[in-house]
């Protein structure tokens, strides 16, 4: 029995040292920000605030970049997280020089916190450094032949999406079913019925478009709504999976930004400016992303531009669209899911 | 509760080990064995002096109030951002709704399994000689070790769809309900352990000699002396199951009205940016908790004065 009590005794520390440190570490995270703002000294520390797929990008963008003579100097702390978690802890106060987010509403936060300038989306690539497009992902050689979101329809198609209310990627899905429709002149009344029936065969809305991945890598469900990237991603980690992109899709666009708040603007523009050099968009089509740098080097990806390829902007824009559509209490997407839930509820 | 004669305990306590420290909990069950422990022979009586208490108080209440009392009083505040109709309204909302339901429902049937089967593992543990007993007794502890995500990953290669022993229960409401059993499993026979360790095996003796059943002393003796310490188990599992979102929100499928847990409907609104909407049934969590703690106080407190 002493043991046990010397145990609980050692654990109490313990758990006390890591309060103590994290204590720590938080202060000096603060302290060492604010000595490198100010000092003369050659090494200019960026931080760089994502959402978390292009992880992997980012690292050899990064590394090519300290490459250049605009970049010698100059050190990265990387933040990868979930978009909309990321830009809600910049607005919170997380220190940020640079910000790259899956969604336009992430980087609208930020401009109504004062964070990044109003104007961030007034260059030539209207402030996105990526896109991508909303792809079907199915299992290998796509046995249930699934070509259009309308097939997605079909009775006993298994569909997985992550949950539109925690996950920005899930809107770009939906939005692309419904823009399908009504980009080909249907109705807005026959697109929600579209949208619909293809809810009513999702088995599993995961938090995130990653955690998604996971479980239809994992063997659940026909059919994964997903972006063209993280599709291929996937087969780039060998995973048994297909893709198709739809004739009738929506275009994904990835915004980055500078901050205003930024203690080292003249760097973490000479980054941003990288971030749309051939070189580096050629890194970000090596790991999925489209470049929106025209005639950019694909690094022999193929990426098949859609017939009916239509934008957020057809479709009103993302802040009418998260009202319209998302709204928590009266949007479209909301209504349709309280539809289905009261069906499954009697079941 | 019997309160068994305080004389048998301290002789006994002298030929065995000394009590298990236990787990501070509040358990009814364990002021009494406080005031037995403090009566040891060889161990000085602390009585502490008069101011030893006010700074053991404040202290007591300054850092509760930091860590705890604070942080949940400013969960509470934000609910009412949008007065008390804004609440009723986010609590109300169809989804919120059902998957409070689910939580609660889900959360009771753990806490129910968690009291069967954590009083028959603490019994184990305590009076029957297995070997690997000691094994099992350090096993017990690492759901609590483990990041209950993690916790969600491994149930779900084990029961999900690709399932090696054949059993899928993920994206389903067994999923939730297995993934809170996982998480849960420590609380009862943790707290019942101690108590069982500590029982006076010549209460049962005597009994014994007295011509009762086995039946008899496990109803009449046993039972009476741990149901406290089951109680406080059930209700600390029940809290912990009601707030449980990394093992759930990978092996439920977060289905809104059908699978979708309180906590994930939690997590979905503060991505939504509605943290008031959040912050209304995390409250809700909060109170159905601390109703079932208080309920359980009382409940103890009937059964004490009734002896």
């Amino acid at each position: 029995m002493e043991f046990r009590t010397g145990r609980r005794r050692i654990a109490l520390v313990a758990a006390g040292v890591t309060a103590a440190l994290s204590l720590a570490a938080c202060a000096s995270t603060g302290g060492s920000d604010a000595a490198s703002g100010d000092g003369k000294a050659k090494t200019v520390n960026l931080s760089l605030v994502a959402y978390s797929t292009p992880q992997a990008a980012y690292e050899k963008i990064i590394a090519a970049f300290q490459k250049t003579p605009a970049g010698k100097n100059v050190k990265f702390t990387q933040s990868y997280g979930a978009s909309g978690d990321q830009s809600r802890a910049v607005e919170s106060g997380l220190p940020a020089d640079y910000v790259s987010f899956s969604l336009e509403t992430d980087m609208t936060r930020l401009t109504k916190a004062g964070l990044v300038a109003a104007d961030w989306n007034s260059d030539e690539y209207k402030g996105m450094v990526t896109d991508s497009v909303v792809s079907i992902v199915t299992r290998k050689g796509n046995p249930k032949q699934i070509k259009t979101f309308e097939d997605l329809t079909k009775k006993g198609v298994d569909v997985i999406t992550p949950n539109p209310f925690s996950s920005g990627s899930a809107r770009w899905n939906i939005m692309g079913i419904y823009g399908a429709e009504t980009q080909s002149g249907k109705s807005e009344a026959q697109a929600t019925a579209v949208l619909t029936k293809v809810l009513r065969n999702v088995s599993v809305q995961d938090e995130s478009a990653r955690a998604a991945l996971q479980t239809f890598t994992g063997g659940k469900g026909d059919v994964l709504i997903g972006y063209e990237n993280e599709a291929i991603f996937a087969k780039q980690n060998g995973q048994d999976i297909d893709y198709v992109v739809p004739d009738k899709t929506l275009l994904i666009e990835n915004p980055a930004a500078i901050t205003s708040n930024s203690k080292h603007p003249k760097e973490a523009k000479a980054f941003l400016d990288f971030v749309h050099t051939p070189e580096a968009q050629k890194i970000f089509a090596q790991n999925g992303y489209r470049p929106v740098v025209k005639d950019a080097d694909t690094a022999g990806q193929d990426f098949p531009t859609p017939s009916g390829l239509f934008t957020i902007q057809d479709l009103g824009g993302w802040d009418a669209v998260a009202t319209k559509y998302f709204d928590i209490d009266k949007g479209i997407v909301t209504e349709i899911e309280r539809s289905l839930g009261v069906s499954v509820e009697k079941k | 509760m019997t309160s068994p004669p305080n004389g048998a305990g301290v002789g006994l306590l002298e030929e065995e080990a000394p009590p298990a420290p236990t787990i501070a909990l509040g358990l009814r069950g364990s002021r009494r064995r406080r005031r037995r422990s403090a009566h040891q022979p060889g161990r000085p009586l602390t009585t502490p002096g008069h101011r030893g208490p006010a700074i053991g108080l404040g202290m007591v209440v300054l850092y509760m109030s930091i860590i705890v009392l604070i942080p949940l009083s400013a969960v509470v505040w934000t609910s009412m951002e949008d007065g008390l109709g804004g609440f009723w309204h986010a609590v109300t909302r169809p989804e919120a709704w059902s998957s409070l339901k689910l939580t609660i429902v889900a959360s009771l049937l753990v806490a129910f399994i968690n009291l069967i089967m954590g009083t028959a593992t603490a019994w184990l543990l305590v009076r029957d000689k297995l070997p690997g007993r000691a094994v099992l007794d350090t096993l017990i502890d690492l759901p609590f070790a483990l990041p209950t995500i993690v916790a969600g990953l491994a149930l779900l290669s084990i029961y999900g769809t690709n399932s090696p022993v054949g059993l899928n229960l993920a994206y389903a409401r067994s999923g939730v309900v297995v993934a809170l059993l996982f998480v849960t499993l420590p609380f009862v026979v943790r707290t019942v352990q101690p108590v069982l360790l500590e029982l006076d095996r010549e209460m049962e003796e005597a009994a014994a000699s007295l011509g009762a059943s086995p039946t008899k002393i496990f109803l009449r003796i046993i039972l009476p002396n741990i149901v406290p310490a089951m109680a406080a188990g059930t209700a600390l599992a029940f809290a912990r199951a009601m707030s449980e979102f990394g093992s759930t929100v990978l092996i439920s499928g977060n289905l809104p009205f059908k699978t979708q847990v309180a906590s994930v409907h939690i997590f979905n609104q503060l991505e939504s940016d509605n943290v008031t909407g959040a912050a209304a049934v995390a409250t809700v969590l909060l109170l159905v908790s601390l109703a079932v703690l208080l309920g359980l106080d009382l409940l103890q407190r009937w059964a004490a004065r009734r002896g």
